[in-house]
């Protein structure tokens, strides 16, 4: 992606900020995502690759711990034959290639009986709740923060509020995740007598969606804020801005028509590792939590070796942060106008 | 007698206006920087008490982290003389912080060890020699990007196992964390390199016929040496997060040995019992990470030429 400094065009004042696109623009565009799809797929090949390597170079196999006993080497040799695991490594891996294009992920080796695709089903609505309640927090309280920090700026506003962003950036998130739980399930239950708690896991009603939510999206949140911050900064300071100020405009109408639309811009590019930390943050998030997401699939999935389930969790973990990178940059093209795909 | 008197005013104009190299300019404001000293000197103890805690447990000052105290499980701070409490099994928690602080910082430096000489040589290579290589090295970190880091470092870690002493068990963690950072730094020497390439100094050296490797080594190497610290210091607490994520999630350094991670994880599952089990390795995870970015925040202000005023 260039960006080719000139003469912005009219739409980058529309108050959505989405640009009509001329032909030549959309020309371009579709070749650019059709080139970025093709790309994806020897990526997520290679990700096979990767995890495929990784899981048959390991000592022992998967039935090593099953059940948490011996098996007989009867039992071993019927459950591989079962699973295929008997054959070649290549005649496996090219096996497994051959059924991931008609959408069949194998069956799951821990729960007997049961498809990838199922357990991943079953697990995907708890991991999207969660996911997208974090995307609603971080987007407005992160932009929120920056802004307030930047027009505030060397404030005890602004202060605070980086202060914050630091702390929420270094603190890992399984470490803010129990130290939440020490506070709102722990304390407030004892100094509350059971009036007011959050549950410290599990899954029904809202307010077990609360913490796993904040968590998750408290260090995006810092993130946003700081870019925020820094773009607004550099905003403030333009001759437009003067402009607004100088024709006599108050500061709500300076902040939300010039300042808001401009620094928002290089925000939109956080979007793409924002959505491919929700993706990872998910495997703590719904440890420390316990909830059956897919997340949480695949660590026991990983401590039990079930390598279809393993392979299956990584390869929509990575087809779904590359659709996310695309989706975002293919935004910014709408949100910027001087953007041009190269 | 001439010469002499050259050379003095030589010398007095020398003093006179003294030289103040990047290094020691970048040192001067380094300490400056009040987090970052405040960041130094918590890392600097630290260190004291990774050394120090197995000398203390041997003389008998400090309880031993392995030995079971039964008549005191999940005591709360302060009671039967443990200052921090114990844990599940009635382990003395301060002790086994203190042991355990060595396997985080062991992870956090010594993986930037093994990442600094591969990613240097990578990105060297890629920028000063472009072509095949640099096309190789960017659609292979294109790759590397789709794979999420902690994804990848659960599933090496979860299939190659070592057994034996903590350290020898941190062999696949050190593998598999070098393995998803190196490409960052790579990318940064290279792009440093590139852009470094085009100056005119660079031209001077090599029009009066400097060969590849001294140019690499006398020029290009020293002139990105600050963003490539600046960037190994944030992949300290980047290491130190993944470990204690393992060791959180059941797939790290195995018991009995005492990390924080670990620690959180056994406190969390008696929460209720006994919170602080769980707030001190919390805490001493969070400020350590803390610590790490103040200093990695403090070196970027110093090192950065163009901050100078």
């Amino acid at each position: 992606m260039a960006v080719i400094a000139g003469r912005p065009k009219r739409g980058a004042l529309l108050p959505v900020g989405l640009t009509r696109l001329t032909e030549s623009r959309a020309g371009s565009l579709a070749f650019y995502v059709v080139r970025r799809v093709l790309w994806m797929i020897p990526v997520v090949f290679f990700v096979i690759v990767i995890t495929f390597v990784l899981m048959h170079s390991a000592q022992g196999s998967p039935w090593d711990k099953a059940g948490g006993r011996q098996l007989s080497d009867v039992v071993i040799r019927n459950l591989n034959e079962k699973y295929g695991l008997n054959k070649p490594v290549f005649e496996q891996f090219f096996l497994y290639i051959w059924n991931v294009l008609h959408f069949d992920f194998g069956l799951s080796y821990q729960y007997q009986g049961k498809t990838v695709v199922e357990l991943i089903g079953g697990g995907w609505p708890y991991t999207a709740t969660i996911g997208v309640l974090a995307f609603l927090l971080i987007v407005p309280v992160g932009v929120g923060l920056g802004i307030l920090a930047a027009l505030r700026q060397n404030t005890r506003v602004d202060y605070a509020t980086m202060g914050f962003a630091t702390f929420a950036a270094s603190f890992p998130n399984f470490v803010i995740g129990a130290l939440m739980v020490v506070f709102f399930s722990v304390l407030m239950y004892k100094w509350t007598g059971g009036d007011f708690f959050l549950p410290a896991g599990g899954w029904g009603v809202d307010d077990h969606l609360i913490m796993p939510a904040v968590t998750l999206a408290l260090l995006p949140i810092a993130y946003t804020a700081r870019l925020t911050r820094a773009s607004t900064l550099e905003t403030i300071r333009q001759d437009y801005i003067r402009t607004a100020w100088a024709k006599g405009l108050p500061e709500r109408l300076v902040v939300i028509r010039h300042v808001l639309k401009n620094s928002l811009i290089p925000v939109v590019t956080t979007l793409g590792p924002t959505f491919a930390f929700l993706v990872t943050g998910s495997v703590i998030v719904e440890t420390v939590f316990t909830i059956p997401g897919i997340g949480r699939a695949f660590v026991v999935a990983v401590t039990s070796r079930d390598y279809p389930m393993i392979l299956g969790t990584t390869v929509l973990f990575s087809v779904v942060i590359a659709v996310a990178n695309l989706v975002v940059d293919v935004l910014y093209v709408f949100i910027d106008p001087r953007v041009r795909l190269s | 007698m001439a010469v002499a008197t050259v050379e003095q005013a030589v010398r007095d104009w020398e003093v006179a206006e003294e030289q103040v190299g990047l290094w020691q300019d970048a040192w001067v404001r380094f300490r400056r920087n009040r987090l970052a000293v405040f960041g130094a000197g918590l890392v600097l103890f630290l260190i004291v008490v990774a050394v120090a805690s197995p000398l203390l447990v041997n003389l008998g000052i400090l309880k031993n982290p392995f030995t079971q105290h039964v008549d005191s499980i999940q005591t709360a701070p302060g009671v039967n003389g443990f200052a921090l409490g114990t844990d599940i099994l009635g382990r003395d928690t301060l002790s086994r912080l203190m042991i355990g602080s060595a396997v985080s910082l062991t992870v956090g430096l010594l993986v930037q060890g093994i990442i600094f000489p591969i990613g240097l040589t990578i990105g060297l290579t890629a920028g000063y020699f472009g072509g095949r290589v640099d096309n190789l090295l960017m659609r292979f970190t294109d790759i590397w990007y789709a794979f999420p880091d902690l994804l990848f470092v659960l599933v090496v870690v979860s299939v190659w196992h070592l057994d034996g002493p903590w350290f020898i068990q941190l062999i696949p963690i050190f593998g598999a964390i070098a393995l998803v950072n190196w490409v960052n730094l790579a990318r940064l020497v290279r792009g440093q390199v590139l852009s470094i390439k085009e100056k005119e100094y660079i031209e001077a050296a090599r029009s009066s016929g400097s060969t590849p490797v001294k140019l690499i080594l006398k020029h290009l190497l020293p002139n990105s040496l600050g963003p490539i610290i600046v960037t190994l210091t944030f992949g300290i607490p980047q290491a130190i997060f993944l470990e204690a994520v393992l060791s959180f999630l059941g797939v790290g350094i195995r018991p009995p040995q005492p990390t924080w991670g670990q620690m959180v994880y056994d406190g969390y599952e008696a929460i209720y019992a006994n919170p602080t089990a769980v707030v001190f390795p919390a805490l001493a995870i969070g400020f350590t990470l803390l610590s790490f970015t103040f200093i990695g925040d403090g070196l970027r202000d110093a090192l950065d030429p163009r901050m100078r005023r």
